[in-house]
């Protein structure tokens, strides 16, 4: 892991070779270094930290959604980098609003983030430019909305059982 | 330790009196109330169909075919020795919807997965049957929410449910046993007719 003061010198590596509205912040949390990117230039970061940068991470672990309902902007997407050779790991972060959520895509950077930018299109409506073939991968094609968005229903339907029989239509009617 | 032997009293069922008897039979020598008293011990009258239902009861064979962990359950209830699906005689797992006679829904039924079980339901051969095997086949259970379709009876007809998350091994051979009551009380062969659900029957575009 990279400690709080690695972080700053990655970000700052970071800034200097693109510029300084690549990383937005930094933060460290139990542990784990995170940088937050600017939407816009998440694959120049991440090529960066594959390709160029001194302490290099050649994996992606993995990369997930997230909503951050009621802070704006309220979606986020999170990678996390991986060097085998150091053992250390790196987060990656970045928020889009609901409006116009665009994240370049990093499948050709590495093939693995293919289907879960799939996924995090799927249930956060993330759309990832440049992916290959962006549709559903868990959810029916047909399926409208993204169920794991805060604001959508959570769905399922009353389960009857003697504490609200009352208050359930009468399902033997 | 010391053996005592006695001799066992020939009964009316000793094999060596019967041999005799049948022998006697072949010959012509039996006659009178001897012949009625030996055809009659001799000979099961029943009905066709009780017969017929008693020859399905006893070899209910299962769709090789699971869905989440009750699937997990139910095939150690199948396949271990210690619980013996056998006795009962449904226990010959056939991965082929046309030589199955059962379908247990172990595990949830996500909306996803619903179409196709409905597809491996409709190919198998009329007389069939569902277990509904755990509370998320049932009702969708703990995970009620968006991805699952609560209760498998809202796409096809469900004979026995089985409670339970999942349901012990003694339950669900409980409920095979009750599959077996309702088999054996000869309900219609067909799922339409038993279910009351005639003229429901979709015609695709072409054979309409």
């Amino acid at each position: 892991m990279p400690d709080a003061t690695g972080l700053e010198l990655a970000a700052q590596r970071v800034r200097d070779v693109l510029d300084d509205d690549a990383v937005v912040g930094t933060s460290y949390h139990h542990e784990l270094a995170t940088l937050e990117v600017a939407p816009a230039r998440v694959h120049d970061v991440l090529e960066h930290l594959r390709d160029h940068d001194e302490e290099s991470y050649g994996f992606l672990a993995s990369l997930h959604g997230c909503d951050y309902l009621p802070s704006e902007p309220r979606l986020g997407v999170h990678y996390q980098l991986l060097s085998m050779q150091r053992r250390e790991r790196l987060g990656v972060k970045t928020r889009v609003g609901v409006d116009d959520p665009v994240v370049p895509s990093v499948t050709d950077l590495f093939p693995t983030a293919d289907f879960q930018e799939r996924e995090v299109y799927d249930f956060f409506g993330v759309v990832f430019d440049g992916h290959p073939d962006m549709r559903r991968i868990l959810m029916p094609e047909d399926y409208e909305g993204h169920p794991q968005r805060r604001d959508f229903p959570m769905g399922g339907e009353p389960v009857l059982f003697t504490f609200n029989e009352h208050k359930l239509p009468r399902w033997y009617d | 330790m010391e053996v005592t032997r006695s001799k066992v009293p020939a009964s009316k069922g000793d094999l060596r009196i019967r041999q005799r008897q049948a022998q006697q039979l072949l010959r012509g020598e039996l006659e009178g109330e001897d012949l009625d008293s030996y055809v009659e011990s001799r000979l099961l009258l029943t009905k066709f169909e009780d017969a017929q239902n008693w020859a399905r009861k006893n070899a209910i064979w299962p769709l090789g075919f699971g869905l989440a962990c009750c699937a997990i359950e139910m095939i150690t209830t199948i396949g271990s020795p210690r619980n013996d699906l056998s006795r009962f005689g449904a226990e010959v797992i056939r991965f082929s919807p046309r030589q199955a006679d059962m379908l247990i829904l172990s595990g949830r039924v996500s909306i996803k997965m619903a179409p196709i079980i409905r597809r491996i339901y409709d190919q198998m051969l009329e007389p069939k049957w569902v277990i509904s095997m755990g509370a998320c086949a049932s009702s969708a259970g703990m995970f009620n929410n968006y991805a699952l379709v609560a209760g498998a009876d809202k796409f096809l007809p469900v004979d026995v449910y089985v409670p339970g998350c999942p349901p012990r091994p003694e339950a669900l051979i409980y409920g095979i046993m009750k599959l077996q009551e309702k088999i054996m009380s000869g309900p219609d062969q067909g799922w339409r007719e038993r279910y009351s659900a005639e003229g429901t029957e979709e015609a695709t575009d072409d054979l309409a």
